[in-house]
């Protein structure tokens, strides 16, 4: 670990920031496209975030010293979260502070204040918010357990490095297993990153709020940090699905041209992600709340059946 | 033996097995009728496609064949016939909610734990290979099986017996390289002419108890009480 | 002959815990001496257990030491080693918060009409229990500790015995113990058959044939498992404890389930000779269904006290799942991931003393300050009693493992000992460990949603009752007794290698086989198996955040100057909102209710009073009841009926009697 090392792990996560407002101007573009519409600019989230920071903050009266603390602090733990999913280059120093594990429980750290800072106004959208997020959560969360672990029994390894080496230094195998943790993370990564079908993130509508009930009080520069958290996070789960799977491409050194190339590889993983998400949100319809246990039961059921096919078909006793 | 030593076909096997072992989940926990009955289309093909690879692997034309009667009986032939069954039986929309669908579903995943432990003795005659398929298939057998005890609508129930018979034919592809022709010809009329007979049936027991739920099916006992009988024929004009 | 230093430590400690007892019997006539002394005393006999325990897990080799108590042929055997040393330092650490604590909380009882001598006492008696249950060194001393200190709580949960939901919860506490003291009590006969000795060193040495070492094993898991409440055998519990007043609460679910702990460990790893992986399997499904349902009943809990009791029941059942996996993996001979493992419970064991102390000192500083236990009337407080409030805050958070604090620790070292599963030869035990391992994580997230609940209903929002919006803050003793153990949940979070350094001695005592590995690359990286394998850097985690955090924080002077104005919430343009228009308890568990409905006993009434009104009934019961307890309940008193037909009154039948079974006796024997 050289401080060139520490260095190109700084620029990476700089890079997650700069770069995560794009995704989804990139999904809001295609969007608009698939429904006929010229869509606002690819950069047009950047000008979102820019207004909300000039802008005053209001807080209400009844809002305690956590409200304020929170959006700093689900904006960071995300931020950290993301540092340590490798996105271009492999082998760099923050994917050691932590592992998918940590990565799970960072993601829960900023879930549990941005769950807190939903209820502290102390309205009825807040609470509401609160609840069905804990209520994705708790379903999501051991469904992603068991793609974690389909991954980590085929490499022995729950660091993401580990995983995207073995699966660079092996020969191309169908794993079955590997198919259907591909499947349970993207019907995972829908959930928590609250898209359709299990949250609609441009709706205000009471009924089929999640995401957006929870920050329904915040405004500001408060507020701009929780869309940037929430766009890091969309950022994060697009990597890992990219590079997890399919990690062709990305940079095993720290030679000027592999990183060129793996630069070139993420961004055309994330744009072909990015439309299969637009299309997908175009074709598919928000569930009622209760449609969603079904859903992620699906997800956890994929991830079952990853884990069983790699023990019964991947490993010869 | 892992995965990554087998030759390239037989990893393919696997995959596809796989596929097949999902849609038997899909089947158990699908509510809607034309949903399922579009699993079990997909299951079919699936297998055609596992006896495609297996009649590549092996170099036998008669499992070309076989092959291709399995994608025209299972993937088309008989989806498209339960389809139009239930078109005119007009449940087509009907949905049958599972009470608990994930009691079923972790009650089909022990089923496959189970079966992987059935077939471990296998280990000591070294065919890795065939022993997971095996696992697999005896997994599809008896979720079909389990489907057939959790659902209620007769039509579901149809489903469970085919994907059934579709475990059995998966176990004799993947192990003995298929059984004899004269044989799967036999079986495929079999099933056919089960799928010909269900569909009388169905009609039939609509007309005299009106549904097609089989939990219903005890009121056609001998010793019906005069009031019930009286009553139903009042309510079928 | 003197004993060695740690030893003396231990042995002050229990004289200072009795000592404190006896001191406190007096506070009859004068309350303030429970308060002035009686505490001081006991947070002192924690201190200096702390040091015992401590000064035993740091030196080298076990201190022995007989006392002429007892029976003529049998003298006191007391040992201290390693196990013994870091369960000391869980006793004391809390111990010594909360004797801080209670020198406030108690003042609160001094007008009232429960009796301070039997609370000081008992609570004396109590620590002292445990202390020697810890020491002990001969299965006699062991049950006769092990009875004072089932004894003891008995008295302190029966202690506000005016209500008679108490007496009930009381009774059920008495008669568990009681069974839990027999199995363990039959589980040391099976060996001492075997030993011919009671002395720990011949149970150690005795070989058990097969069934026997089953039996044997069985017994202990059922007494052990009673006390530590694990499901289906936990119904006492959630009765139990809240009914203490909230220090003896915190002393129960954090201390005393722990010795519980302590007892399994020293049966099953120490005692007992080499495991069978079905025992494994066993202990394994035990916690895993433990950890969820009592999470799950958790989440339906509107009582904050009973909330954190069916919490402890979820955390009993993560430690048991952990030992269920060293079991397993000892019986399959991979020393290193059942040493993991054992370190992985031990460390939970720690982190949940500490968080469950915490949080039942919050309730009870809440109890303090507004007399409420219900959830439903809460909200608001963090604004009135903020140091409690961020005090509970670090509880929640440890307990819901999010990093940095502790609980993520020894759930991510449990989470890494199953993913060591692919070492394992039978495919079978392979997919039972992940299912386990989904279980958890399920566990982890429902424990989330949970004291987001707990928190969010209580500190924040606005207060839904009168009494609730005038809080009174903690008084400072209270407020130092919760920041003690806060602290110690935040250094247990964030130096995870030195703790595993300290509990390194007993995995090597116990299986021979150390964990030098995870702390390989020393105080900033852990590594529990090897660094390509899994590595987490606690220390590195909270900088970060906490250099992100500040760097953000003053980046907003680029903006608008930190401009920021007060208004009123959002009203959708209608009425200004309520503190009844917030989201409740009940309320924000409803979905979860919903989706895991099978489990409960739900119970929905709506009914229609004189006045048209309608009045909503939700009753949520525990279906273990209705399946376990009633049916037993019921054989009992049937049994008990037939038996009373013996009872004739006449003197000379029951004469008879005692004649007919004299002889049968005596035949027996003959």
């Amino acid at each position: 670990m050289t401080p060139l090392t520490w260095a190109m792990a700084v620029a990476q996560a700089l890079l997650y920031a700069a770069a995560a407002p794009l995704l989804i101007g990139w999904v809001r573009k295609v969007k608009a496209r698939l429904q006929n519409r010229r869509g606002p600019a690819l950069v047009q989230p950047y000008r979102d975030l820019y207004k909300l920071f000039a802008k005053e903050v209001r807080v209400a009266h009844t809002a305690s010293p956590l409200y304020r603390l929170a959006p700093y602090l689900i904006f960071a733990a995300i931020w950290l979260a993301a540092a340590s999913v490798p996105l271009v280059a492999l082998g760099l120093p923050t994917t050691t502070i932590a592992d998918m594990i940590v990565l799970v429980g960072l993601l829960g750290l900023a879930r549990v204040f941005l769950a807190l800072a939903g209820m502290d106004v102390g309205t009825a959208f807040g609470g509401m918010g609160a609840s069905r997020e804990m209520l994705v959560a708790a379903l999501a969360e051991p469904a992603l357990l068991m793609v974690i672990f389909t991954l980590a029994m085929t490499a022995h390894s729950t660091s993401l490095s580990g995983v995207i080496d073995y699966q660079l230094a092996a020969d191309f195998v169908p794993r079955p297993s590997f198919v259907f943790a591909l499947g349970g993370l993207i019907l995972l990564s829908l959930a928590e990153t609250g898209r359709i079908p299990v949250d609609n993130p441009t709706t205000h509508l009471e009924l089929t709020m999640v995401h957006e009930a929870m920050v329904l009080e915040y405004s500001g520069r408060h507020l701009a940090l929780l869309e940037w958290a929430a766009q890091v996070k969309l950022l994060l789960y697009g990597a890992l699905i990219a590079n997890l799977f399919l990690p062709w491409g990305i940079a095993e050194g720290l030679a000027p041209a592999a990183l060129v190339l793996g630069l070139a590889a993420i961004l055309v993983k994330l744009a072909v992600l990015g439309v299969a998400l637009a299309v997908a949100e175009t074709v598919l319809a928000k569930m009622r709340l209760f449609r969603v246990p079904a859903f992620l039961n699906l997800a956890l059921l994929l991830g079952l059946l990853g884990l069983l096919s790699h023990v019964i078909l991947e490993v010869g006793a | 033996m892992t995965l990554a030593e087998l030759p390239p076909l037989e990893q393919w096997m696997l995959l596809v097995a796989a596929f097949v072992l999902f849609t038997s989940f899909v089947l158990l926990a699908q509510a809607r009728l034309v949903s399922a009955i579009h699993a079990f289309a997909w299951q079919g093909a699936l297998i055609a496609t596992l006896t495609l690879i297996v009649a590549q692997a092996e170099q036998s034309s008669h499992l070309w064949f076989s092959a291709l009667l399995t994608l025209a009986l299972k993937a088309l032939l008989i989806p498209w016939m339960l389809h139009r069954l239930v078109r005119r039986l007009q449940i087509a929309r009907d949905s049958e909610a599972l009470r608990w669908p994930t009691l079923a579903i972790m009650a089909a995943v022990a089923l496959v734990i189970f079966s992987y432990w059935l077939v471990l003795p296998m280990v000591a005659q070294e065919l890795t290979f065939t022993r997971n398929i095996v696992a697999i298939s005896l997994a599809v057998v008896l979720i079909g099986l389990l489907m057939m005890v959790v659902r209620q609508q007769a039509v579901a129930q149809v489903l469970g017996f085919m994907s059934i018979e579709n475990g059995l034919f998966l176990a004799a592809v993947s192990t003995t390289g298929g059984m004899p022709l004269f044989v799967e010809l036999g079986v495929a009329f079999d099933v056919l002419v089960a799928m010909v007979l269900f569909g009388v049936f169905f009609f039939q027991i609509r007309e005299s108890i009106d549904s097609l739920d089989v939990d219903r099916l005890n009121r056609l006992t001998e010793t019906q009480p005069e009031g019930q009988t009286e009553t139903r024929t009042g309510e079928t004009p | 002959m003197t004993p060695p230093a740690p030893l003396t430590f231990a042995g002050l400690a229990i004289a200072l815990a009795l000592l404190s007892a006896l001191i406190s019997l007096a506070s009859a006539r004068r309350p303030a001496l429970l308060r002035i002394l009686g505490m001081p005393l006991l947070a002192a006999a924690g201190g200096v257990a702390l040091l015992g325990g401590g000064a035993a897990l740091l030196g080298d080799g076990a201190a022995t030491a007989e006392l002429p108590l007892g029976l003529p042929w049998l003298p006191w055997h007391l040992r201290l080693d390693a196990l013994a040393g870091l369960f000391l330092v869980v006793i004391g650490g809390v111990t010594t918060a909360v004797g801080v604590y209670g020198i406030g909380y108690v003042r609160g009882l001094e007008h009232g009409r429960d009796p301070l001598p039997v609370l000081g006492g008992f609570t004396g008696l109590f620590l002292a229990g445990m202390l020697l249950v810890v020491l002990a060194d001969d299965a006699f001393v062991f049950v006769i500790a092990w009875e004072t200190m089932s004894l003891a709580s008995y008295f302190l949960v029966a202690f506000q015995h005016e209500q008679p939901a108490n007496r009930r919860a009381a009774f059920l506490y008495l008669l568990m113990a009681h069974l839990s003291g027999l199995a363990i009590l039959l589980g040391f006969g099976v060996l001492a058959a075997f030993a011919g000795s009671f002395e720990f060193a011949a149970l150690r040495a005795a070989a058990l044939e097969g069934p026997w070492a089953s039996l044997a094993f069985a017994l202990a898991l059922l007494g052990f498992g009673l006390k530590a409440g694990l499901v289906p055998l936990h119904a006492w519990l959630p009765e139990a404890h809240p009914a203490a007043p909230s220090h003896i609460s915190a002393l129960m679910s954090a201390v005393m389930l722990k010795v519980a702990v302590y007892g399994f460990i020293r049966f099953v790893f120490d005692l007992l000779g080499p495991p069978q992986w079905q025992w494994g399997v066993v202990v394994l499904a035990l916690g895993s269904v433990s950890a969820l349902m009592g999470i799950l009943y958790a989440l339906m809990q509107t009582d904050l006290k009973r909330l954190l009791a069916y919490s402890s029941i979820e955390n009993l059942g993560v430690i048991f799942l952990a030992l269920g996996l060293a079991l397993l993996f000892l019986a399959t001979d991979h020393t290193l991931p059942a040493a993991l493992a054992l370190v992985a419970a031990l460390y939970h064991t720690l982190n949940h003393a500490l968080f469950k102390g915490l949080l039942f000192l919050g309730a009870g500083a809440i109890l303090h300050g507004t007399h409420e236990r219900d959830l439903e009337q809460m909200g608001g407080l963090l604004r009135r009693m903020p140091w409690t409030g961020w005090f509970f805050l670090v509880g929640c958070l440890s307990i819901a493992a999010m990093p940095p604090f502790n609980g993520f620790v020894s759930e991510w070292l449990t989470f890494q000992v199953a993913l060591q599963a692919w070492q394992l030869e039978s495919g079978v035990l392979r997919s039972l460990i992940a299912i386990v391992a989904a279980v958890l994580a399920l566990t982890a997230a429902l424990v989330a949603a949970c004291f987001v609940k707990a928190f969010g209903v209580a500190f924040l929002g606005q207060a839904r009752s009168r009494h609730v919006r005038r809080a009174r803050p903690a008084p400072l003793s209270m407020r130092v007794g919760q920041g003690l153990l806060a602290l110690g949940c935040l250094a247990l979070g964030v130096l995870p290698s030195g703790v595993i350094a300290l509990l390194a001695p007993i995995p090597t005592e116990l299986l021979g086989q150390g964990v030098a590995q995870a702390t390989a690359l020393g105080w900033l990286w852990l590594t529990p198996v090897s660094p390509t394998t899994a590595s987490y850097s606690a220390p590195l985690v909270l900088l970060v955040l906490a250099v992100l955090v500040v760097l953000v924080f003053w980046s907003r002077q680029w903006g608008a100057v930190g401009r920021l104005r007060r208004c009123d919430p959002w009203d959708c343009g209608f009425a200004p909102p309520s503190a009844r228009m917030q989201y409740g308890a009940t309320a924000f568990a409803q979905p979860l209710r919903r989706v895991f409905a099978l489990l409960f006993r739900v119970e929905e009434t709506v009914e229609t009073l004189e006045d048209g009104r309608r009045r909503y009934r939700l009753a949520i019961a525990d279906r273990t009841w209705g399946l376990l307890y009633q049916p037993v309940a019921r054989a009992v008193e049937a049994a008990a009926r037939r038996v009373t037909r013996l009872q004739s009154g006449n003197v000379r039948v029951y004469l008879g009697w005692t004649l007919a079974t004299l002889l049968v006796l005596l035949w027996l024997i003959s």
